[in-house]
């Protein structure tokens, strides 16, 4: 099977999902196993690799790209819902 | 037979390496944009660039980049000869120029259609001098070069959500070969680096390295904040935001993947020649066709260019790559397009496309055309910060 997820750096703590991810979905990816979408991920956005707390940082490319606002369960979407630029605060 | 992989290009008499051997005709000032026009219709083989510049700006620093642009394009390697037309009473008329361009090593022809008798007569003196270089170029042949002959630039522009999940990664992975082997690598685009100053300075070679990157980065910001006022935070856009993009951060990190992850051995001025080897950063500005011009006036000898949204854009004197992020695009403008990285999202790996890509660009070094060039999609236009008088 393809994969449908993308992991830029192996630090990273988000995937990217390379095609529309329905909920329920299997994810699959260099090195995940049993990972599934907890919610649609629209192409190109970020899917949590594991839990994350509110507060921690959100790595992509193995840099901090932002903080968590609130909890993220392992498989959630991150975007701007629930996650914040450390330096230009929405 | 020549070695698999070798590299070849031209070497000129006031050192550095050409990968393209062209006759450049090039205005100092707008108002005779129309001469090089004619030349170029009887001289369809020379490169004729034309301008929006050359007068009506009295801005020191407008004035360091116009002086700095015109003479770095004559003076970048691929250009062999060139043929300068002048007005006369123009700011950077040739007077104030030649100082620049002295000792350059290659043929260069000087008019000024105030002295040579209008526009017309101008204009077949051009030809004629244009003409005779193309055949004493003609006679020059390709040698043998090293990586650390060349200085290859990377952009990118037009772009999409995967241009920093595909493209820019697999040029990101070519950089660090070419950085690896000896070769000079150069990236710019100060506006797209906002929010990694710290990510960017802590690669620097030294401590003056990183305050160059620091400042280079804030300066970016202060005036994107001055100029844009409460739109400030478009920089990222709606649109990128719909792509997934959550913060500037997220943002400018996909696109400052393009240069790898080496040390940035220098930060250099916009159109600024480096004195240092390996990675190298351009003060220059985000918009691509003004990034370029700083790029070809830098001497990079070839560039690479990833986009997503599909810009044909090349530069007239410097071979560009174009790197689609997707292959969608690929196939929808595939006369514009050199090579995907669309095919890492249908399981190919990286390092299989930064081989092809490799190849490709050795290929492209050694004279095979790019889309742009085949298509004479080059544009040139640069920077300049205050309004016109």
């Amino acid at each position: 099977m393809r994969n449908n997820v993308m992991i830029i750096d192996e630090r990273d703590n988000v995937g990217v999902a390379l095609r529309d991810l329905a909920a329920g979905e299997k994810i699959l990816s260099r090195g995940v196993e049993g990972l599934t979408a907890k919610e649609e991920i629209p192409a190109s956005h970020k899917v949590a690799l594991c839990a994350i707390a509110a507060g921690e940082e959100i790595i992509k490319y193995g840099e901090v790209v932002g903080v968590s606002a609130h909890e993220i369960k392992r498989g959630g979407w991150v975007h701007t819902h629930n996650l914040e630029s450390e330096r230009w605060k929405k | 037979m020549e070695e698999v992989g070798a590299i070849s290009g031209y070497r000129r008499d006031g050192g550095g390496v050409g990968i393209r051997n062209h006759t450049l005709v090039i205005p100092t000032v707008s108002c005779v944009n129309g001469v090089v026009g004619r030349i170029s219709r009887e001289v369809p083989e020379a490169v004729c660039i034309t301008h929006g510049h050359g007068c009506g700006r009295g801005g020191l620093r407008d004035l360091e980049i116009l002086f700095r642009i015109l003479t770095g394009t004559i003076q970048n390697p691929n250009v062999g000869a060139a043929v300068l037309i002048g007005l006369g009473c123009e700011v950077s008329n040739i007077r104030a120029l030649a100082p620049h361009l002295e000792g350059i090593g290659k043929p260069l022809t000087v008019l000024n259609v105030q002295d040579d008798g209008g526009s017309l007569r101008t204009a077949e003196k051009g030809i004629r001098a244009a003409r005779g270089y193309l055949k004493e170029l003609a006679a020059r042949e390709r040698e043998p070069i090293a990586w650390e002959d060349l200085l290859i630039s990377i952009e990118c522009g037009g772009s999409d959500a995967m241009s920093g999940v595909t493209a820019n990664v697999a040029m990101g992975a070519v950089s660090d070969w070419l950085v690896d082997r000896g070769a000079t690598v150069m990236f710019g685009e100060n506006t797209e680096m906002i929010g990694t100053a710290h990510v960017l300075a802590r690669r620097a070679k030294d401590p003056e390295v990183a305050v160059r990157i620091t400042e280079m980065v804030n300066r970016a910001e202060e005036l994107n904040r001055a100029t844009m006022g409460e739109l400030a935070a478009l920089v990222i856009t709606p649109g990128n935001m719909d792509g997934g993009m959550s913060t500037i951060a997220e943002k400018s990190m996909g696109c400052i993947v393009k240069g790898g992850t080496g040390t940035i051995r220098e930060v250099v001025d916009y159109g600024a020649i480096p004195t240092e080897k390996g990675l190298i950063l351009q003060d220059g500005p985000g918009y691509d066709a003004d990034s370029m011009a700083g790029f070809a006036a830098s001497g990079s000898q070839l560039m690479l260019f990833s986009t997503g949204r599909g810009t044909p854009a090349g530069f007239p004197t410097v071979p560009v790559i174009k790197v689609a992020s997707n292959n969608r695009l690929y196939a929808a403008m595939e006369d514009d397009m050199d090579i995907s990285a669309g095919d890492l999202v249908e399981g190919k790996a990286i390092d299989t496309l930064r081989d092809e890509m490799i190849d490709l660009m050795i290929r492209v070094i050694n004279g095979e055309q790019t889309k742009p060039e085949a298509n004479g999609m080059g544009v040139f236009t640069f920077m300049t910060v205050h309004p016109p008088f």
